[in-house]
């Protein structure tokens, strides 16, 4: 369980230019829950993600993981519990290792990396089989460098080696932004299927109002800092796309646009 | 003959400091400027521990060692401090020139009547007097090729896996769990460990040491990567190690043959920094016109 307590952020505090993000602002996010988060640029849904990963501190209030506050506790470590795919397909991978090594160095998450060799030949057989998973044909370019494979190609593997471990929280920062519709259609669907098969609490990003509707058990639209939708269970179901763009329309009217 | 002798020499030594840059700048893209610190220093060591009858052989760890302890203060300084990693380098390179004054009591230190890794009662035994010339030769490239593939073998293991990650991409480090800060750290230390014991060979093969004869290191070290990896990018059976040392006797060639052609040798480092000019600015055109060929390769 996440729980963000009374949470202020300002950017560039004391000067001109100074930009109140957050104020109390408070959201609780349960074991289970896969939540997708919508809402215009600058309404603060990656600045959500970044401080629940640490990128970013927070000037006051809480973050309350599994009941201990992991306030001022360094990115790095909170990471051992997250795994996180991010917009831009280069985040999740090195692109000049190969897509064995890639997977070697995801599947050793939690593990010391000390000098016992990089590969372990005997999960290759495993590592084939996750491939195969995909359907995209990856399992027979296990020497290929990742550099080299499509933006649609890495953030399928991206998914892949953030999942690989023993995780509880998987953050998804627009994983599907930068991909063609049908890819990020595939790149859906196996989310879906991992988030099923390990049960893991997920918030997602996405500007595509279709996936925060059709995916996930909860639906979250932020707006200048606060929830302004927060929909669950049967009231989440129920929401259609229709529904989001009018509140969608009527802030921007509000903000003058 | 002896010109070739002297270029594969020298070119081989400053290939295991090259080895070194490579880690710095290709992998970790870190300008570090240490080293033209630590190679001095490497060389001030050993000279002090061959006078004092320390076995020559066991200079080469010792140095090693010293490199190591170097390259982790710059990291911390970068690291820990904040400090831009230009300035931690210049800061590390300007400390070790005192340092290196300590260690050797004075500018420079001679070891001509001393046992070398290369002059010594069992080289001199196992190598028939008709091989002679060719022993310094040999004894470099066993060296060098023994710290390449030490090299090589390292890069394969799980740390090695991850000092690759962080120059490819350092998110991905700390969405491993690890501290990308760490990572650098570890790969300066190896870097400057490189460095200081290429240093240790260098003073051998030359029986003294200097303490200005680190200036420019850090130049040389990379016009060697950039020649061994430009020049080498399309021939895949190559490691990249090997590109480096190769590069490294590549540029040795080019300075032995600027020197033949009349300069004297107090031109040396202006040869040398013409040199890196020439070499930066034709990989960069090789580069670009890479780029418009490949199209969307990148």
């Amino acid at each position: 369980m996440i729980e963000l307590k009374n949470i202020h952020k300002y950017y560039n505090p004391g000067s001109v230019n100074e930009l109140c993000l957050f104020q109390d602002f408070s959201l609780t996010i349960n074991d289970g829950d896969f939540v997708a988060v919508v809402g215009s640029n600058g309404s603060g849904k990656t600045s959500m993600l970044n401080i629940i990963c640490g990128s970013i501190p927070i000037d006051s209030g809480d973050i309350v993981v599994n009941g201990h506050s992991i306030v001022g506790k360094k990115d790095y470590l909170r990471h051992r519990k997250i795994g996180r795919v991010y917009q831009d397909p280069s985040k999740g991978t090195c692109p000049s290792m190969t897509i064995l090594e890639n997977l070697s160095i995801a599947d050793n998450k939690g593990k010391p990396f000390n000098l016992r060799a990089g590969v372990n030949k005997a999960k290759i057989g495993e590592y084939k089989e996750l491939l195969s998973t995909l359907n995209l044909g990856l399992e027979d370019k296990l020497h290929t460098q990742v550099g080299s494979l499509s933006g649609g190609q890495r953030q399928a593997l991206a998914l892949l080696m953030s999942t690989m471990t023993p995780i509880e929280f998987l953050i998804l920062d627009e994983h599907t932004a930068a991909l063609d519709p049908k890819t990020a259609d595939r790149i859906m669907e196996l989310t879906e299927q991992i988030v099923r098969e390990k049960k893991v609490t997920t918030i997602m990003v996405t500007h595509n109002l279709r996936y925060a509707v059709e995916y996930g058990n909860r639906l979250i639209m932020m707006h200048q800092g606060e929830a302004i939708i927060d929909k669950a269970g049967e009231e989440k179901a129920a929401i259609t796309t229709e529904d989001i763009m009018s509140t969608f329309n009527k802030i921007s009217v509000e903000c003058g646009n | 003959m002896s010109l070739i002798l002297s270029v594969l020499e020298q070119g081989m030594i400053y290939a295991i400091m090259a080895l070194g840059i490579y880690i710095t700048y290709k992998i970790l893209d870190f300008p570090d400027l240490t080293v033209d610190g630590s190679f001095p220093m490497g060389a001030a060591l050993t000279c002090v521990l061959i006078a004092k009858g320390v076995n020559p052989l066991l200079t080469l760890p010792v140095s090693f060692l010293a490199g190591v302890v170097v390259g982790v203060l710059t990291g911390i300084i970068h690291v820990k401090l904040k400090v831009r990693d230009l300035l931690s380098g210049i800061i590390m390179m300007t400390a070790l020139y005192t340092v290196n004054l300590r260690i050797a009591g004075r500018a420079n230190f001679p070891i001509y009547n001393y046992q070398t890794i290369f002059d010594n009662d069992f080289v001199n035994k196992i190598f028939p007097a008709a091989l002679k010339p060719y022993r310094t030769v040999i004894v470099v490239l066993v060296i060098t090729l023994i710290t390449k593939y030490l090299l090589d073998a390292y890069m394969r293991t799980k740390s090695g896996f991850l000092l690759r990650a962080v120059g490819d991409n350092d998110t991905i480090v700390t969405s491993l769990g690890v501290d990308k800060g760490k990572v650098k750290i570890i790969g300066l230390a190896i870097a400057n460990g490189l460095v200081t014991l290429s240093g240790c060979v260098y003073a051998q093969q030359q029986r003294f040491f200097d303490v200005s004869m680190g200036t420019g290191t850090m130049v040389i070290g990379l016009a060697s990567v950039i020649i061994g990896t430009s020049l080498l990018k399309k021939v895949t059976f190559v490691r990249v190690t090997s590109s480096v040392v190769i590069g490294s006797v590549i540029y040795k060639a080019c300075v032995a043959l600027a020197l033949r052609m009349g300069l004297p040798s107090t031109d040396l480092k202006m040869i040398t920094a013409v040199l890196f000019l020439i070499i930066l600015v034709v990989s960069m055109d090789r580069n670009k016109t890479a780029k418009i060929k490949g199209g969307s390769a990148k």
